[in-house]
């Protein structure tokens, strides 16, 4: 048995490559049996945005580790080709979508919860987030809820 | 390596749990493998699972992850962690005598 019991992953970009390592670590803990809870806050948020979790773009502005120059990057319509073709890559090796892997996640049990500091700023509300999503907490509440785990942040 | 009797055989594990060799396991070593998970009885749920683990373990070479025990044995990830809460496919793995599944998804 491994010696980690409890991780709490947070989640604070909204790119596809700010998103997907917190998912793919929460899973990966829960598929080793550990208790896992997800929170997100300021643009990772949009991973549980109803509207905008299926439109999670990649940076192609800013990326130095796409290789595509800043001028060309910027350019209108490059966001979303490199997006459709990571997403095409992702798809042939069997990796699900955002939607679908946040879905998932809660499937195992994990906990999904919002930050209230970035729903207030963003104006948002619980309705504006996917159903799994179990609550909307303040980051005092994010503590007590990580206490004698591990805490990571993406 | 640790040699482990059971079912009155002797089989041999990795320090994890797993068996070293799958084609030692056999059918009526399962349900005392699933009593050291904590898991008693086996019901036809677990089974489907075990079976499953089994066939795609000899025709792939490794154990599906929880993703592809999700998507094609007929249980849903939901119920994966209600039959094996403490990680349906690494300690159906350890029940069904294949080694640890390799994949991050």
């Amino acid at each position: 048995m491994t010696g980690i019991d409890k991780i709490s992953i947070i989640i604070s970009k909204g790119s596809l490559d700010g998103i997907y390592p917190g998912l793919i670590m929460a899973n990966g803990a829960r598929a080793e049996g550990i208790e896992v809870n997800l929170f997100f806050t300021f643009f990772g948020l949009d991973a549980i945005h109803r509207a905008r979790h299926d439109h999670i773009k990649i940076a192609t502005v800013g990326n130095p580790g796409l290789h595509v120059p800043t001028m060309l990057g910027g350019l209108p319509g490059v966001s979303t080709v490199v997006t459709k073709y990571m997403n095409h890559k992702m798809e042939e090796l069997d990796i699900p979508s955002i939607p679908e892997f946040v879905e998932m996640i809660a499937d195992t049990g994990a906990g999904l919860y919002a930050c209230k500091a970035s729903v207030d700023l963003f104006g948002m509300e619980k309705n504006d987030f996917i159903p799994q999503v179990n609550d909307i907490i303040t980051v005092g509440e994010f503590y007590e809820m990580a206490a004698g785990g591990e805490i990571i942040f993406t | 390596m640790i040699t482990m009797s059971i079912a009155s055989t002797e089989v041999e594990q990795n320090d994890e749990g797993f068996f070293v060799h799958p084609e030692q396991w056999t059918e009526d070593m399962a349900p005392e493998l699933a009593r050291r998970e904590g898991i008693d009885p086996l019901t036809d749920a677990h089974w489907t699972v075990l079976r499953f683990m089994r066939a795609e373990y000899f025709d792939k070479g490794t154990g599906p992850t929880v993703r592809v025990l999700g998507k094609s044995s007929g249980v849903s990830v939901k119920e994966l962690y209600q039959l094996f809460p403490k990680g349906p496919a690494k300690v159906a793995a350890r029940i069904a005598g294949i080694p640890k599944p390799r994949g991050c998804i």
